[in-house]
């Protein structure tokens, strides 16, 4: 499995909308915290190192 | 006179003057300096295969405090082949259990089953100087069935002289100086060796820093045996972490985590201990069982090692050559392995069956091992304290979600467990064997017959055969299981019906093959041989 960067989520406006409001109320703090577990979540489930060491490239 | 740098927990090897301190100077094959558990362990293996040595130590006996109270499967394993670790296992404590709190919060308990099919458990726990003595026991027992291991106590060395072919030793005794000569010089004189020091040689690497308040408190009361562990504990002056750990004799050892910038004098006030050690065992069940405090100290740790293990004819083991944090037991557990690792090389290029180019493969495989125990007990260190605020984050998160999500438990690093390296550059490997055997691994335990395996590799170079492979003729042991029980063909065979092993006197695996081939395993035998 390579990383996919191609669009992959089929609703991204809603997602994108649920993704700022999961923050809402929140201080920078706690939304710093917040985008930690969602890495961690979301990392766990992919699993693969490759795509992960992928994904980390991308983002940098 | 030879001023105490420590006090000592008993005199096991009193000052007695000998012959030698009046004589000339006399050349002894290997010297070894340092008498904790790599330079005991070392002396035992040597003289147990015949090869003369003597151990200088600057005190009579092991230093006071429990200090490195958790001892490795391998250690274990490699204690018994020396024959010491029966009265280890007999007396140190086996634990499973563990907790593990986040402030004022339990995340998660944990359980290790033991896995089954070793002799040893992954990890005892035991005060150090009884590891020591029960070393120098097999040493006095071993001196009896006439192995050449001498141990001279109160006897510090002050200055030496490294040339070509020998090392030349300044010795200082109750009754004055005298000399020594040595083919070769080990220094197992620990993380502040004066060996070291007077060689002119330091430490490179990252370093860390940090310190411990380490409590060992003696407790009747029915406190269960468990490992706790708290990241930043809520009770009162915790420091970052703290630890809970059950040692023989009714003792439990406790470790505050303190940081960098401490006032050394005013936490180690016998009034400030207890009021830390109160509210800590006070945190679970709301009252202080009676206890005392038996012994206290503050360590202060680095994760560094040397450039080189080796000059010339000295070799460095143990923590004069290395040395971590103490999550994960890597200091004692790797420094034994050190001495494992460089016995059968000395005994064999000292018999003459070895060339001394075996002697350079000491320092680049146990360099590789110090490598890894640096860099996994430097993850854990990062992760108990965080060195930078996204690091914290992360962190943090980790321990908020291990409450209820098994997948960020793994992330929890208070240490990894000392396990042995596996060497690289092995080989070959031709068989599609399992991954835990293969070259450059430690052999790993199974049941045979009337025991373990590892009982039947003891300590020469030998060939296992396994399965359906048939043994040819060959000058090296070999060792043959036709019918290899289930848990064994699980971690030597994996799908293959047959294997051949060949295996170095530290039980490492040099090579693997489907079947038994001589000159292939000749070719390997020189190889791990360093012959030209």
């Amino acid at each position: 499995m390579s990383l996919t960067l191609t669009p992959n989520i089929p609703d991204p406006d809603d997602f994108y909308d649920e993704l700022i409001k999961a923050h809402e109320g929140l201080s920078d703090t706690e939304s710093q915290a917040l985008n930690a577990r969602l890495i961690l979540i979301l990392a766990n489930h992919i699993g693969d190192r490759k795509v992960l060491r992928a994904a980390l490239s991308a983002a940098c | 006179m030879i001023a105490a740098r420590y006090q000592t927990a008993k005199a096991l090897y009193p000052y007695r003057k000998v012959a030698a301190q009046d004589a000339p100077k006399k050349r002894h094959p290997v010297v070894i300096v340092g008498g904790g558990p790599v330079g005991l362990a070392l002396a035992l293996d040597l003289g147990q295969r015949g090869t003369p040595v003597l151990l200088l130590d600057d005190h009579e006996g092991p230093g006071l405090g429990s200090k490195a109270i958790c001892f490795a499967k391998r250690t274990l394993d490699i204690a018994h082949r020396l024959g010491a670790a029966t009265p280890m296992t007999g007396k140190g404590v086996v634990w499973n259990k563990g907790r593990v709190f986040y402030r004022d919060g339990q995340l998660f308990t944990f359980d290790l089953q033991p896995e089954d099919g070793h002799r040893h458990p992954a990890f005892i726990n035991l005060q150090q100087p009884y590891f020591e003595e029960f070393l120098f026991d097999a040493i006095v027992a071993a001196q009896a069935a006439d192995a050449p291991i001498e141990i001279r106590g109160a006897n510090r060395v002050t200055g030496l002289v490294v040339q070509a072919d020998q090392v030349v030793l300044d010795v200082d005794t109750p009754d004055g100086p005298y000399q020594i000569a040595a083919d070769y010089l080990v220094a197992c004189d620990g993380a502040r060796s004066p060996i070291r020091d007077m060689l002119g040689l330091g430490f490179e690497g990252r370093v860390f820093e940090d310190n411990f308040l380490i409590a060992d408190v003696k407790m009747k009361a029915d406190f269960p045996t468990e490992r706790w562990f708290w990241f930043e504990p809520s009770f009162k002056d915790a420091g970052h972490s703290a630890l809970l750990h059950k040692q023989p004799d009714d003792v439990w050892r406790i470790d505050f985590q303190l940081g960098w910038d401490i006032d050394r004098k005013r936490e180690l006030e016998p009034q400030r201990i207890r009021a830390r050690v109160d509210a800590m065992l006070s945190s679970q069940t709301g009252a202080v069982p009676p206890y005392d405090l038996e012994w206290t100290s503050i360590y202060t740790f680095q994760c560094r090692r040397m450039k080189s293990f080796r000059k010339g004819p000295v070799f460095f083991a143990g923590a004069s050559a290395h040395q971590v944090s103490p999550f994960g037991a890597r200091g004692a557990n790797s420094g034994v392995q050190d001495a494992e690792n460089l016995a059968w090389k000395l005994d064999m290029v000292l018999k003459g069956t070895a060339e001394p180019t075996l002697l350079e493969k000491y320092a680049p495989e146990r360099e590789f091992a110090a490598d890894e125990n640096i860099l996994n007990s430097s993850r854990a260190t990062d992760f108990m304290t965080p060195k930078t605020k996204i690091s914290q984050v992360f962190r943090n998160a980790v321990l908020d979600l291990a409450k209820n999500h098994a997948f960020a438990r793994v992330f929890v690093n208070s240490g990894r467990l000392s396990v042995p390296c596996t060497y690289p550059g092995f080989g070959p490997d031709e068989l599609d064997g399992p991954a835990m055997s293969q070259p450059g691994s430690v052999c790993p335990d199974a049941p045979v017959a009337d025991g373990f395996l590892l009982d039947l590799l003891n300590g020469e170079f030998c060939v296992l055969v396994l399965g359906d492979a048939l043994p040819a003729d060959i000058s090296v042991p070999v060792i043959q299981i036709t019918d290899p029980h289930p848990l064994l063909a699980a971690r030597l065979l994996g799908n293959a019906s047959g294997a051949v092993y060949l295996i170095r006197p530290d039980q490492h695996i040099v090579a693997r093959w489907p079947t038994f081939d001589p000159p292939a395993i000749y070719a390997a035998l020189k190889t791990a041989l360093c012959k030209g």
